[in-house]
């Protein structure tokens, strides 16, 4: 098991990738101990999204599936865990309230997977399909503001947003501050490495395979549709798990957090980090977070413009991801591989030569 | 006995018929070659077998049972395997990734490190193992697609014009190697144009023409019917 941590699916191996692995890690466990708690409470804050980026990498850029519902499944499990944490009171039950809504949100992908899926939708379409719900979702939950909207005793409250669930707790002990943060890094490290060996696997063999060529992996004996589903299952479970820990830190969740230009955030991420990979996705997706809040602070409307100029610029000058270009080109130099690379080029053009 | 019996297939592509009652009995143990000029709907009648269009009518049978409705990887999971007429490997991964997805199903472990090593050494690319399976060339993607057919050691290998691209020696060298996983008892069924290729492997010819079965028969059969010289192999060959 512990082998497949490293593979040819994900960007770095051998000890001084994990040292550095393990470097980072210690330095974010240490973290909360300089920081102030403001400071600690937003890491936590850009820490919730890394989850939405990692699955959307799984889809993406393993299974080849552009999904623009990351902020569907991210509202469902958000809008679920208030459901659930107010119905059913404060205390331990919000863990069970975060564990259920995220089931609730992959057994929403599963079925809106399924349909497209196995009515074979694809491509471009794949995206427009899963936008479309997104946007369905958004204006439903708009225009819920009278008090006819509830469920139990969640009112949905339309634009304004559920509000009133209780944080994260164990018994009477809120999870909160330094806490919550040691929850989050946890859950990264967790999720991050189940993630590289699900991609280094057999499975995740299927599911690149799938993203290369559907017909030829169909035509090796898989049946590529329940791989997809698998990943898309997966890859919005992660979205839910977001969003549950989003309402479960700010104790509201509305609307506009799952709406297009909400919806638009985790492609950027992605894109900008370099979809084929887990570690550029989780690098350059924290980096983009502390970067949009910290220009957020001055002017949110500044911040849109340079997430819109930096997807601009990725597709135009780095299609393949920035964060993952550096990250192959210190490899490549690290190893030697860029020299090779070079001799193999040199080899290539001589044999061309010497064919004309 | 038949490995693979298709019973009165058509398809429809719109006004236009591919393929038109085609009945073809593919004997167990035995390589055929399946011959015809461009547009006879050779191809058209490999993808009806594997599954991957569905006949507009008619009924397919593998080892006697109707697979007429069973989508492609289930057929695979019967016993069969297709190389495409255009390569088709997985062009973003490594060669020795493109065999492991092929054999990672029926094989694990050392048998599968021992089963890999055997493909790229068979297959001639042990030095290739690294690269991008599309920075291959033509004839290597070929071999390497091959190679992935076999890996999954079907009862029947379909092979949609194998030695494309390939040069004489490579391509009488694929003969060789078909006749060795024959000689091993695998059934094979090859659409091919190059006739010295069908000549050096093939024990039974079946001749498409215009979607419909023509001739059929050994090969000497076939290159004695004169409306079969006229209609695809020209006089010349036929003497």
């Amino acid at each position: 098991m512990i082998k497949l941590l490293e593979g040819p699916q994900t960007l770095g191996r051998g000890p001084v990738f994990w040292s550095c692995f393990l470097a980072v890690l210690a330095g974010a466990l240490i973290y909360p101990l300089f920081a102030d708690s403001y400071d600690v409470g937003n890491f936590s804050y850009f820490l919730i999204w890394i989850f939405m980026a990692l699955g959307l990498c799984l889809m993406w850029g393993y299974g080849g599936m552009l999904s623009f519902g990351q902020t569907l499944f991210f509202g469902i499990a958000g809008y679920a865990y208030g459901v659930l944490a107010i119905n059913m009171g404060g205390g331990t039950t919000t863990i069970a309230a975060l564990l259920l809504s995220v089931v609730i949100a992959m057994i929403a992908a599963g079925i809106l997977g399924y349909f497209m899926i196995w009515g074979g939708i694809n491509g471009i379409f794949f995206g427009i399909v899963t936008l479309s719900a997104t946007l369905v979702l958004a204006f439903f939950l708009g225009q819920t503001a009278g008090p006819e909207w509830h469920i139990g005793d969640a009112r949905l409250n339309g634009f304004n947003g559920m509000k009133g669930m209780d944080p994260l707790a164990i018994g009477s002990v809120y999870i909160e501050g330094s806490a919550l943060y040691y929850v989050m890094v946890a859950l990264i490290v967790i999720v991050y490495l189940a993630l590289r060996m699900l991609v280094n696997s057999g499975i995740g063999n299927v599911i690149v395979a799938t993203r290369e060529n559907p017909q030829r992996a169909e035509m090796l004996g898989y049946d590529v549709r329940k791989y997809q589903l698998l990943t898309f299952v997966l890859g919005s479970g992660l979205a839910g798990l977001s969003g549950a820990l989003y309402t479960s830190w700010g104790q509201f969740i509305t609307p506009s957090s799952i709406g297009l230009p909400a919806a638009a955030m985790p492609i950027v991420w992605v894109a900008f980090s370099g979809r084929s990979d887990l570690t550029a996705t989780l690098v350059g997706s924290f980096l983009l977070l502390f970067g949009f809040q910290t220009i957020t602070v001055y002017s949110q409307q500044a911040a849109l413009v340079l997430m819109g100029a930096l997807l601009l610029a990725t597709v135009m000058a780095a299609p393949q991801g920035f964060v993952l270009g550096i990250g192959k080109f210190v490899a490549d130099r690290l190893t030697g591989r860029g020299k090779r690379g070079e001799a193999d080029l040199s080899a290539a053009s001589t044999l061309k030569t010497d064919e004309a | 006995m038949s490995l693979v019996e298709v019973k009165g297939v058509s398809k429809r592509f719109g006004g236009l018929r591919a393929v038109s009652e085609v009945d073809l009995s593919v004997k167990a143990g035995e390589v055929h070659c399946l011959i015809g000029p461009n547009g006879a709907g050779k191809s058209t009648l490999f993808k009806l077998i594997v599954g991957l269009f569905p006949p507009t009518s008619g009924s397919i049978l593998f080892d006697s049972v109707d697979i007429t409705a069973e989508r492609p990887f289930a057929r695979v999971q019967r016993g069969m395997s297709i190389k495409m007429q255009a390569p088709s490997v997985f062009k973003e991964l490594p060669v020795l990734q493109n065999i492991q997805i092929a054999l990672q199903e029926r094989t694990s472990g050392a048998e599968r490190a021992r089963e890999q090593e055997r493909l790229l050494e068979l297959l001639g690319l042990a030095q290739d193992r690294t690269k991008m399976a599309g920075a291959l060339s033509h004839g290597q993607q070929q071999w390497l697609e091959i190679g992935m057919a076999l890996a999954l050691q079907p009862q029947l290998l379909l092979l949609d014009e194998p030695t494309a691209g390939m040069s004489p020696e490579e391509t009488f060298k694929t003969g060789e190697l078909i006749k060795s996983f024959n000689a091993e008892g695998m059934t094979v069924l090859v659409v091919e144009h190059d006739m010295a290729f069908v000549r050096q492997i093939a024990q039974r010819v079946t001749v498409l023409h215009l979607g419909k079965i023509f001739a059929r028969g050994s090969l000497d059969e076939i290159l004695q019917d004169e409306q079969v010289a006229e209609i695809y192999l020209g006089k010349t060959h036929a003497h």
